[in-house]
């Protein structure tokens, strides 16, 4: 008859154990949904800061997950309070869990005190992606500069992220760096905090 | 077992997003809103105790009368508060660990939106029972 059968118990996620679950994505089911989500937000604005918006209001929604879920994984529940440390966890343990390598490289900028850069020879989320000339400086990068606000923000380290293509000589592909920029309030409570 | 036991979740930008109250005595109305009033009134101490250390529970933050303020912070800056008249800190720090737990499979939920409300009742019948288990 039909209907006969077991009845399906559905178990509640927060019964659960939060394991470490599969480490490994495959890389091209990640690019082809990277890809939906970059054309799909196409249609919905009409210009290019825009996109960089949606993109990066996704990322954004990612990097607060990242930070509670690694602190409590991968840290044993140790919370940074430091700048330098905060990045050092972006640069190496974010990093690491989500793209399987350590960033390429981290570094203070020269002009101003409150601007650090992490940068990447090829960000993976740009690997399959070109951009036309007439997009200008668009940088899909926006999605990755999210995360990474995002965790800036939920840790209390306020700041505007940005991605940017900076060419590189003897190379034909640009370089990608991350350029973060934080709040007043940051540095204030840094030289507080001594 | 504690008698009396308060429990809220306040998010990054101080709105209270879960309470409960998880003692075993018996509930009055003044009481409840009373010791709403206390675990609100300790955010301030929490807030500059958090930038000093990097350890997730501070233990007892502030005291009333006879009952105390226990504080969990993760590393998001949500903020898990106790009230209690209890002295087991190490019950309290595993029921802190527990809720964490449960908080985190929470968020990882993509339609939840981080700050905004708790309204899953399995959630709320999991922090009773632990608070049971652990207070």
């Amino acid at each position: 008859m039909i209907g006969v059968g077991k009845i399906k118990q559905y178990t509640n996620v927060l019964d659960k154990p939060l394991s470490r679950g599969r480490q490994e994505v495959s890389l091209s089911a990640f690019a082809f949904l990277f890809s939906e989500l970059v054309q799909y937000n196409q249609t919905q604005v009409d210009n290019i800061a825009e996109l960089e918006r949606r993109l990066e209001d996704a990322g954004y929604a990612v990097g607060a997950r990242v930070l509670e879920l690694l602190c409590h994984r991968e840290k044993g529940n140790r919370r940074e309070t430091r700048l330098l440390g905060i990045l050092s966890f972006v640069h190496s343990t974010v990093w690491k869990v989500l793209f399987g390598k350590v960033a390429d490289s981290l570094e203070k900028g020269t002009e101003h005190e409150d601007e650090y850069m992490i940068s990447e020879k090829e960000l993976l989320v740009n690997r399959f992606i070109s951009v036309p000339k007439d997009m200008g400086a668009f940088n899909c990068g926006a999605f990755v500069a999210g995360i990474v606000k995002g965790v800036l923000d939920g840790a209390g380290f306020p700041a505007v992220v940005t991605a940017h293509f900076v060419p590189v000589d003897g190379q034909q592909r640009p370089r990608t760096t991350i350029l973060i920029k934080f709040a007043e309030e940051v540095l204030r409570r840094e030289s507080r905090l001594g | 077992m504690a008698n009396t036991a308060c429990f809220i979740i306040v998010s990054r930008n101080d709105i209270p997003i879960y309470e409960a109250e998880v003692g075993s005595a018996m509930k009055k109305e003044e009481a409840a809103q009373q010791h709403q009033f206390i675990l609100h009134a300790a955010l301030d101490i929490v807030e500059d105790l958090a930038w000093t250390t990097s350890a997730m529970f501070l233990k007892a933050v502030d005291k009333f009368n006879d009952l105390v303020v226990s504080v969990y912070v993760t590393a998001g800056h949500t903020r898990f508060m106790l009230l209690h008249d209890s002295r087991n800190e190490d019950g309290i720090k595993s029921f802190f660990q527990e809720v964490q737990e449960l908080y985190i499979k929470i968020l990882l939920n993509p339609l939840y939106l981080p700050g905004s409300r708790i309204t899953s009742s399995h959630f709320d019948t999991k922090v009773r029972a632990l608070a049971r288990k652990y207070l």
